[in-house]
């Protein structure tokens, strides 16, 4: 059974003449990474938002169709509830922290849950050693670096132990070398922990070889789903301008894929592709 | 014409933010300073419209010494972009915030309008002139914020982050009328981080590291030096990567460069 189901999923924001997204049809099954992207304005947020359940919930506006996340309808069950299975990740990591300290802000979410005492350190601990942030224990959050404070935001989501790892864009506002071992601590989560990701990215070159598959938003609609190879490779993705790694750039004027029935995404690969081919 | 010499800045007594830096960029020259975080950029660009002064050395701006001069009038020929539009957006109106520099440097109502008119049109903001700046998305409010500073017309414009949050059409266009104004003479100097946009748009780049400049040069050369990039915690160019790991006798950031590159080892192999 897939651990997310949407069916026909439409919406519009409150007062909004445009649906943002139409006629959605989703599935993923446990344990897979899937990278999200497509234009600016092509639906990913609000389709991130519906698979929490805080839209509808929050946000009203019209919705129809359907998201079951672990065998409960988002409309039919609490935010809190869905919280439990599917933790969101925004772009801006200021926008989620507010406690004290870090050892605070990544014991709310069980705190919340009531759990025993016991039951919070060890979930905590567990935590801030799996994300790597054991050092920062004792900081406030707003003295850390936006990479640190994006891992506080994963630490916190961690400790309620959700199926599901949702993030939007968490790389945005980050420098390249954190946003690269961000990307790799979400690749060692899912590899670890059996955590479904779905992830929002535009920099593909960074994160298309670590995912599973590829899925691609626009106009409201999902265009493209895949392996990232067969979707950043395809007619399609290049026609949309989303940011395509050069690598699969320089591989088609080459003609690799035709050469040698290969469709490299790093650089390595590349080079390897190359030496091998034989007169 | 801006020019830095031998310029040193802290901002407590600890170790300088910028320090020894000098450097001499042309009227409608468009550069890039990149570097790792806390590597003198920010430090450095708030010099140019004097928001900092330096404690040794000189700034020179269209030759005007930035110490005895006043960040009001420095404000008419550099124009600064904020890495994040909230901290400069503040007006009821998309419209209003497009005027209120040009009101405020006493500019006649009739041409006031036609620059308003000319933004909205450029950055497709018409359908938004009554709304509140915060009601438009991320990447509008961004495009606003650019609007607001071009709008009064700065001899240099200097962006910071320009690009976080912008997908790669948008990009594209950023790049596009970046050049145009370039091409009408006006020096343009972006801070960032995004290696992929300096290394496919923008002809010469400064590298800051540790409060000091490491590098100035054209792009395809310094983002090709390995040693450079790791010295200064940089992510190299994919491009570049792509020559390195295949070992290309002249490694490029150029797309055409790199597949002939590649055709000419391929036929080497079979030679």
């Amino acid at each position: 059974m897939p651990i997310i189901e949407v069916q026909s999923l439409s919406y519009s924001y409150p007062g909004s003449k445009e649906p943002s997204l139409i006629e959605v049809n989703f599935k993923a099954n446990e344990g897979e990474f899937v990278v999200i992207s497509g234009p600016s304005g092509c639906g990913k947020t609000t389709f991130c938002r519906a698979l929490n359940g805080i839209i509808p919930v929050s946000y009203g506006g019209e919705f129809k169709g359907s998201v079951v996340v672990d065998g409960l309808e988002t409309t039919k069950h609490q935010v809190y509830e869905i919280a439990q299975k599917v933790a969101l990740v925004f772009q801006n990591p200021e926008n989620q922290l507010f406690c004290t300290s870090v050892e605070r802000e990544v014991a709310f979410g069980p705190e919340n849950l009531a759990l025993s005492r016991e039951e919070i350190r060890c979930r905590v601990d567990e935590a801030l050693e799996m994300v790597g942030i054991s050092h920062l224990r004792e900081k406030s959050p707003d003295e850390l670096s936006g990479g640190e404070q994006q891992k506080v935001a994963i630490a916190a989501l961690l400790t309620m132990r959700p199926k599901v790892l949702v993030l939007d864009e968490p790389t945005a506002n980050l420098d390249p070398l954190s946003a690269r071992s961000f990307l790799k601590l979400l690749a060692r989560l899912n590899e670890e922990m059996g955590v479904t990701v779905l992830l929002v990215e535009h920099r593909l070159e960074m994160v298309s070889h670590l995912a599973d598959r590829c899925v691609i938003f626009d106009g409201g609609k999902i265009v493209l789903d895949g392996p990232p190879r067969e979707v950043l490779y395809s007619d399609t993705a290049s026609r949309l301008g989303i940011g395509v790694p050069k690598t699969v750039l320089v591989a088609k004027m080459l003609k690799l894929p035709e050469i040698t029935k290969a469709k490299p995404l790093t650089s390595w690969e590349l080079a390897d592709l190359v030496r091998g081919i034989k007169p | 014409m801006i020019k830095l010499e031998d310029v040193t800045f802290s901002y407590a007594s600890s170790k300088p933010a910028l320090s020894h830096v000098t450097l001499e960029i042309s009227d409608g020259e468009f550069v890039a300073i990149i570097g790792e975080n806390g590597a003198g950029k920010t430090t450095l660009v708030k010099h140019l419209n004097g928001l900092l002064k330096p404690e040794s050395g000189r700034v020179l701006v269209c030759g005007v010494d930035s110490r005895e001069t006043t960040v009001a009038t420095l404000a008419r020929k550099v124009g600064l972009v904020f890495q994040n539009p909230d901290h400069q957006l503040f007006a009821e109106t998309v419209e209003k915030e497009l005027s209120f520099a040009l009101v405020n440097f006493g500019m006649l109502k009739a041409k006031i309008s036609e620059k308003v008119e000319w933004a909205l049109e450029e950055f497709e903001l018409k359908q938004y002139r009554s709304r509140s700046p915060f009601l438009l998305s991320g990447g509008e409010r961004k495009r606003l914020a650019l609007a607001s500073v071009l709008c009064y017309d700065p001899e240099i414009v200097i962006l910071d982050e320009p690009t976080t949050g912008q997908d790669s059409r948008q990009k594209h266009r950023l790049a596009s009328l970046l050049k145009r104004l370039n091409e009408q003479g006006k020096t343009v100097l972006i801070v960032t981080h995004d290696i992929e946009f300096v290394s496919d748009y923008i002809p010469r780049v400064v590298v800051m590291s540790g409060g000091k400049l490491v590098a100035d040069g054209p792009t395809g050369e310094c983002l090709t030096r390995l040693e450079l990039l790791e010295r200064a915690s940089l992510i190299s160019p994919q491009l570049a990567e792509i020559s390195w790991d295949l070992g290309l006798k002249s490694p490029s950031i150029d797309l055409d460069s790199v597949v002939a590159g590649i055709n000419d080892m391929i036929r080497g192999l079979h030679g």
